[in-house]
C-alpha cells in the first residue's frame, strides 16, 4: 500500500528530525525514514554537543543562531530538559598568527550580527581557570553560544514532532525514488511505498548515495573524527574550547564540560581520515591526552570513560548544500553538514519549512543562494 | 592506633591463615582509622566498620562496594584529592580518605608535563586473563615455545581461584580434584613461572581492543599497546544481577565480591547474610560465609529444588541453614545500609504470592543467581576481524574445572594456528570439558550397607555429578565409579581377601564432605564413625562435646569425641571421630555449630514498589522509567539510553544490559525486535594522563 505524505524525508538525525518538526508544525502532513533502529542513532548520537553561531559564512551564522534560539527556549516552550548551558564559545590563541585570523573573522562575525569579542588573556585564564599561561594571547569569546545534549536535544523534538502528526518510519532502507516528468513519485524502500510532493534528503554521511538515485551527484565526503568523554567531575570549565594549534597528528581540538561535568573531546586529524570507517582506533586517546593536558594540565587526572568514532559529511568548501534542484521538482537537498549537522539542524528546519510553505525571506532567499548546490565551492569556511 | 584484632577482621578461619602483614594509619573524612598496609582500601575501610564510601550525586543514593572487582565505580572515594575505585587502590599509610559526596572537584594540581610516546608490543599470543583457563591456556602454549604475554588486573595469578577455599570437584588427574582452589591457583602459578616464554603482567587491567588490532593495557601504571597474532579472551565471568526494591544500597552485592571481602581480603564484611540462589555459586558462598564467622540466615532459590550439587546443598543444610525454594527476594530494606530482606514465595510464572511474605533482620543480602561470560574484549576483537579465542567463563559459564581444560583446548588451537605444533586437540579433553560441565542427575535413593562388621566408608552422596576423588586416592582400589568415568556415584567394593584399611583418605578427600568411615570392629553395636569437618576454628580434641547430624540435617544429639586426626596431605578437614549406636552410624554425616545470633524475623514487612528497583546503579535509573519507554513502543536499547542515560556509566553497561534485557521479556518485545546497546572501549575507566605516557612515578620525580 502507498503511503502519502506532503513531505517524506530520508534520515532520522540531527537534519531530518528538526526538518520534521519545523514542517509538522506548520501543519505539514511528514515522515521520517531511517534505517537504523530509533532517532540519531547515526551521527546525531557521536556529535559532542556544541551549539555556536561563530562561523564565517554569513549563512551558517544565521541559521546558527536561529538553532540556539530554538534550542535555548525549549525547555521553557516544551518542559523538557535538554540539558542546554549557554555557557559560550572561547577560541583560545597562543600566536600571532591565530590571533590574527580570529581578530579578522570578527569583522566578518560583527557583520552578521554576532556578539563576539576579542578577550584578553585574563579574561580566558577565568573563562577556563587551570589553562596554560604560557604563551597564551587572548582569544575570542561569544557568550550566546552553548551546548546541549544531542540525545536528549534530538529526542525532544522528534517527541514534540510526534505529537504534531509525523510518522517515524525505522529499519527502513530507501532503495530507489522514482521521478515523473522532471518531478519526483515515488520512493521506495525494503518495505513500502511513499508518495509525497517534497522528498528531502537529510541521509547525513550517506546523502550521496540518495541523490545518485535521482541523478544529483552530490560532492559529499564523509571523513571521520574521534571523540571521547570523561567521568563527571565537579564543573569548573563553562565555556566550549577550541584550540587551534596543531598537535602531531592532530589539527583543531575542542572540548567542554558537560552539565554533569563530563568532559567530552574531540579533535581534527591531520591528514584527515575518509570514508565512513567508524571503529575506534588506538591513535585517539594518546592523542586527546596530550591536547588537553598540554592545555589544561590539571585534567591529566581526569579519567576517561568512553570514545567513539563518528563522521563529518564533508563538502569541498566547508558549508552545507541546502535547496532544490534544477529540473527536478520536489527534491531538496539538505547535506554536507561537515560535521555541524547538530548544531545547524534546527535553524535548517525552519528555513526548510519556510521554503517548501513559500514563505522565505529576501534573508533565507541569500543563505540558499550561499548554499546552493550550484555554487562555486571554491571559497572556503575557515573554522570549519 | 588500633589494631587488627579489633576491627571486622577474620582472624581465624579454619581454612586461611593472615599472612604477615603492617599496620598502618589513615585518615576517613578526617578520623584517624587504620589498616593493613597493601590491601585493597575498600578492604581497610570495611574492617574499620565503614561500609558507605559516598553519596550518588543525582538522588544522594548511599553507595559502597559492590563488585569489589574494578570493574564498576561504586566504591569510589577521594584518596589525597584524587578519586580512585578503593577496591583497586592499595592502602598506603597516611593517605587522606574522604567519601565522594557530589561530583568530585579535580586537584588544582597544575604543573605541566612531559609527554612520552605510547610503546607498541608485539608478542605471539595474549592472553586476557590469569584465572584457571588463562593459566592453562598460557601453561599449554608456554610448553610448545609460544611467546606469551599473559595480563591480569589482580596482584596475583590465580583470578578467582583465589576466593575458593573448597576443594574442587571434577577429577584427580586432570584437574585436581580434591585440591581447594587457593591451592591449585598456587600449583599453577608455579607452574608458569617456570617458562621464561610467558610474560606475567600482574597490576595490568586490559582496558580495550580498538580497531587497528591493538590491545590497550595499563601494565603497571604505565600505557601501552600490545599487537598480538592470536588473542585468547580468559577474562571469566561476571555476576547477573536481580532487579528489586533496595537492589543497590551497601551490602547487597555479589557472591563474588562476598568472597573477595571475606576470602581474599579476610574482612568480616557482615554478621547475618541472606543468600538469593541456590546454584553452586550461593551455596557455597553460604558455606564460606560460616566458615568465616558469618551467620546465614536463609537462602532463597526460585526453582523446586536448588541448581547447585546436592553434597553443596546438604553441607549447607547440615549446618542448620534454611533454605527456601520457590521462593524470591522481593526487596531490601534500609536507610544508608541493608537493614531486612523480604522475600516470598512464588508461582509457576515466578511472580510473587501476596501474603506469604516474610521479612528477615540481615546486614547483607548476597546475589548468586547465575554469570554471564565477560565478553565484550572477545565480542570487539571479533568485530575488528583479530584472530581472537575465548576460553573458559568469558566462553562459557561452567566450573573451574572444566574451565581448565577449556583453557588447554583454546592454548592447543592457538599452537596449531602458529603453527607451533601439528598435533590435534586431543579427542579425550573435548570429553573431558563436556563432563566436567554436565549438569548434576537426579537425586536418588542409595541402599545402605548392611553389614554391621569390619570397617567401611560410607557414601553419602546421591547425586551424579563430576567427580572421583574418592575413588582415586584409595590405596587398596576399593573404591569404584561404575561408569569408570567420573560421572557415577562410587561404591565400595567388597572384595574378599582385601580390606579397607580405614586410612580415611576418601573422608578426607571427599569436596562433598560426603564420605563417613565407620568402623563396627570394637563394638559392633556402638561403632566408631569418623565425619570430616572443616568448619571449626582451631584444633578440635578428644573429649568434647559436638552436636552431631545425620544425612537429612536431623538432629542425632552431643557426642563425645573420640579421635581426632588430619591428614597431612589435607591440612584443613579434620576427621572426628564418634562412636554412636548403629542405629545412627551410618546415617550420621556432619557437625552443627553452636548456634549464634538469633535470626530475628520483622513481622510488619514495608511497602514494596517494585518500579523502584534501580537497573542502571550507576546513572540511578529506574525499573519504572525503563518500562515506562519500553511501554511507549521504544524497542532500541539505545534510545532508552539517549533518553535517560542508562548505561552511560562508569561500569560502562556491565549490570544494567541484562537486566534491560529481562525488562524487554517481560514486556513481551521478542528479543529479534530488541537492538542490544552499542559496546565501545574503554571498558575500565583510567586516568588520562596514562594515554598521554605519564606514569605515577614520573609524577612524584617532578
Amino acid at each position: 500500500m502507498t503511503k502519502k505524505y506532503d513531505v517524506v524525508i530520508i534520515g532520522a538525525g540531527s537534519v531530518g528530525v528538526p526538518a520534521a518538526y519545523a514542517m509538522s508544525r506548520e501543519g505539514l502532513k511528514v515522515a521520517v525514514i531511517d534505517e537504523l533502529p530509533s532517532t540519531g542513532q547515526g551521527q546525531n548520537k557521536k556529535a559532542i554537543g556544541g551549539i555556536r553561531a561563530t562561523h564565517t559564512n554569513p549563512s551558517k551564522i544565521l541559521l546558527c543562531q536561529e538553532s540556539i534560539n530554538i534550542v535555548a527556549s525549549w525547555e521553557k516552550k516544551y518542559g523538557t530538559d535538554i540539558e542546554w548551558h549557554q555557557g559560550g564559545y572561547t577560541f583560545v590563541a597562543y600566536n600571532e598568527a591565530h590571533e590574527r585570523l580570529m581578530k579578522e573573522n570578527l569583522v566578518i562575525q560583527k557583520e552578521a550580527g554576532l556578539n563576539i569579542n576579542w578577550v584578553a588573556r585574563d579574561k580566558i585564564i577565568e573563562l577556563v581557570p587551570g589553562i596554560s599561561q604560557e604563551g597564551l594571547r587572548g582569544g575570542t569569546y561569544s557568550p550566546e553560544d552553548g551546548n546541549s545534549s544531542p540525545l536528549k536535544t534530538l529526542h525532544a523534538i522528534q517527541k514534540q514532532s510526534v505529537i504534531q502528526g509525523t510518522d517515524y518510519f525505522f529499519k527502513e532502507s530507501v532503495v530507489d525514488i522514482q521521478t515523473e516528468n522532471n518531478h519526483v513519485k515515488k520512493l521506495m524502500t525494503n518495505k513500502g511505498v511513499y508518495e509525497a510532493d517534497y522528498i528531502i534528503n537529510a541521509a547525513g554521511a550517506y546523502a550521496k548515495e540518495i541523490g545518485e538515485m535521482v541523478g544529483v551527484n552530490l560532492p559529499v565526503f564523509p571523513d571521520s573524527h574521534e571523540s571521547g568523554i570523561s567521568e563527571p567531575v565537579k564543573k569548573f570549565i563553562d565555556p566550549l574550547v577550541v584550540d587551534l594549534r596543531p598537535g602531531k597528528g592532530t589539527k583543531n581540538f575542542y572540548f567542554y564540560q558537560n552539565e554533569e561535568g563530563k568532559f567530552i573531546l574531540c579533535l581534527t586529524p591531520e591528514p584527515l581520515i575518509p570514508g565512513t570507517n567508524e571503529n575506534e582506533t588506538s591513535v585517539f586517546l594518546p592523542q586527546v591526552a596530550q591536547r588537553l593536558i598540554n592545555l589544561i594540565p590539571r585534567t591529566k587526572h581526569l579519567k576517561m570513560r568512553r570514545t567513539w568514532r563518528g563522521l563529518y559529511p564533508m563538502t569541498p568548501d566547508g558549508s552545507p548544500i541546502v535547496g532544490k534542484v534544477h529540473n527536478l521538482e520536489g527534491y531538496i537537498n539538505a547535506v554536507g553538514m561537515c560535521g555541524q549537522g547538530y548544531m545547524l539542524g534546527p535553524g535548517l528546519g525552519e528555513l526548510l519549512a519556510r521554503l517548501i510553505l513559500e514563505k522565505t525571506s529576501p534573508h533565507d532567499e541569500r543563505m540558499l543562494e550561499e548554499l546552493s548546490f550550484y555554487r562555486d565551492f571554491g571559497k572556503v569556511e575557515k573554522l570549519k | 592506633m588500633m589494631g587488627s584484632e579489633e576491627q571486622n577482621r577474620i582472624n581465624k578461619h579454619p581454612i586461611l591463615s593472615e599472612e604477615d602483614f603492617e599496620i598502618v594509619p589513615f585518615s576517613f573524612n578526617g578520623k584517624q582509622v587504620s589498616g593493613k598496609k597493601g590491601e585493597m582500601l575498600s578492604s581497610a575501610l570495611i574492617a574499620n566498620g565503614i561500609q558507605i564510601f559516598g553519596h550518588h550525586p543525582k538522588d544522594h543514593a548511599p553507595q559502597g562496594i559492590f563488585c569489589a572487582n574494578g570493574q564498576c565505580a561504586q566504591c569510589t572515594v577521594i584518596v589525597d584529592g584524587i578519586a580512585v575505585k578503593s577496591c583497586m587502590t592499595p592502602l598506603q599509610a597516611n593517605v587522606k580518605v574522604e567519601s565522594v559526596e557530589g561530583y568530585p572537584a579535580l586537584p588544582e594540581d597544575d604543573e605541566e608535563v612531559v609527554f612520552q610516546e605510547i610503546e607498541t608490543v608485539e608478542t605471539d599470543v595474549l592472553i586476557i586473563g590469569a584465572g584457571p583457563a588463562g593459566l592453562q591456556a598460557a601453561l599449554t602454549l608456554g610448553k610448545l615455545g609460544a611467546k606469551i604475554i599473559l595480563v591480569d588486573d589482580k596482584d596475583r595469578l590465580g583470578g578467582k581461584l583465589l576466593l575458593q577455599t573448597h576443594k574442587f570437584f571434577g577429577s584427580v588427574t586432570d584437574s585436581y580434584a580434591g585440591t581447594r582452589g587457593i591451592e591449585i591457583a598456587k600449583i599453577l602459578e608455579k607452574e608458569v613461572q617456570l617458562y621464561p616464554n610467558i610474560d606475567i603482567w600482574l597490576n595490568s587491567p586490559c582496558i580495550g581492543v580498538f580497531s587497528d588490532q591493538l590491545v590497550g593495557i595499563l601494565k603497571e601504571e604505565i600505557y601501552l599497546h600490545v599487537k598480538p597474532k592470536k588473542l585468547l579472551v580468559a577474562t571469566g565471568a561476571r555476576e547477573k544481577m536481580l532487579a528489586f526494591p533496595g537492589n543497590t544500597l551497601p551490602g547487597v552485592y555479589g557472591a563474588g565480591a562476598f568472597q573477595t571481602l571475606v576470602n581474599r581480603d579476610l574482612v568480616k564484611s557482615s554478621e547475618q547474610i541472606f543468600i538469593i540462589g541456590g546454584g553452586n555459586v550461593g551455596i557455597i558462598a553460604g558455606y564460606h560465609a560460616i566458615q568465616a564467622g558469618i551467620e546465614v540466615v536463609g537462602l532463597v532459590e526460585a526453582l523446586p529444588k536448588c541448581g547447585g550439587y546436592k553434597v553443596h546443598e546438604d553441607k549447607l543444610r547440615r549446618l542448620g541453614v534454611p533454605i527456601y525454594t520457590r521462593h524470591t527476594v522481593v526487596a531490601v530494606h534500609g536507610k544508608d545500609h541493608v537493614e531486612s530482606t523480604t522475600i516470598s514465595e512464588i508461582d509457576e510464572k515466578f511472580q510473587p504470592i501476596k501474603g506469604t511474605e516474610r521479612t528477615f533482620e540481615v546486614d547483607t543480602v548476597l546475589i548468586a543467581i547465575g554469570l554471564d561470560p565477560v565478553n565484550e574484549f572477545y565480542h570487539k576483537a571479533k568485530e575488528f576481524c583479530m584472530d581472537v579465542w575465548a576460553a573458559g567463563d568469558a566462553y562459557e559459564i561452567a566450573e573451574a574445572s572444566s574451565a581448565m581444560f577449556s583453557g588447554k583446548i583454546a592454548g592447543m588451537k592457538i599452537a596449531r594456528s602458529l603453527g607451533l605444533t601439528e598435533a590435534e586437540v586431543p579427542k579425550e579433553w573435548e570429553l573431558k570439558v563436556e563432563v566436567l560441565k554436565s549438569h548434576p542427575g537426579p537425586v536418588v535413593q542409595r541402599e545402605k550397607p548392611i553389614k554391621e562388621e569390619g570397617i567401611y566408608p560410607v557414601f553419602h552422596c546421591n547425586q551424579e555429578i563430576p567427580c572421583d576423588p574418592c575413588a582415586s586416592v584409595c590405596p587398596k582400589e576399593l573404591i569404584a565409579i561404575p561408569d569408570g568415568g567420573i560421572l557415577g556415584l562410587p561404591e565400595f567394593q567388597n572384595q574378599e581377601e582385601i580390606d579397607c584399611i580405614g586410612c580415611a583418605q576418601c573422608v578426607a578427600v571427599c569436596p562433598g564432605l560426603a564420605v563417613t568411615l565407620v568402623d563396627y570392629r570394637d563394638d559392633s553395636n556402638n561403632p566408631l564413625v569418623t565425619i570430616p569437618t572443616e568448619i571449626f576454628i582451631g584444633k578440635i580434641e578428644k573429649g568434647e562435646e559436638l552436636l552431631v547430624v545425620g544425612e537429612d540435617s536431623e538432629d542425632l544429639g552431643k557426642h563425645t569425641v573420640e579421635k581426632v586426626r588430619i591428614l597431612k596431605k589435607y591440612p584443613n578437614t579434620q576427621l572426628i571421630t564418634v562412636r554412636l549406636p548403629k542405629e545412627e552410624a551410618l546415617e550420621a554425616t556432619s557437625f552443627r555449630l553452636p548456634k549464634g545470633k538469633d535470626i530475628k524475623e520483622i513481622q510488619k514487612y514495608q511497602d514494596i514498589i517494585p518500579d523502584t528497583a534501580i537497573i542502571c546503579r550507576c546513572e540511578r535509573i529506574t525499573a519504572g522509567e525503563i518500562r515506562t519507554l519500553i511501554k511507549q513502543g521504544i524497542t532500541d536499547a539505545n534510545e532508552l539510553k539517549a533518553i535517560t542515560k542508562i548505561g552511560m556509566g562508569a561500569c560502562g553497561a556491565k549490570t544494567c544490559t541484562k537486566l534491560i534485557e529481562k525488562l524487554f521479556r517481560e514486556e513481551q518485545i521478542p528479543y529479534e525486535e530488541m537492538t542490544p546497546f552499542v559496546q565501545r572501549p574503554l571498558f575500565v575507566e583510567i586516568p588520562l594522563r596514562h594515554f598521554a605516557g605519564l606514569s605515577k612515578e614520573e609524577k612524584q620525580d617532578d
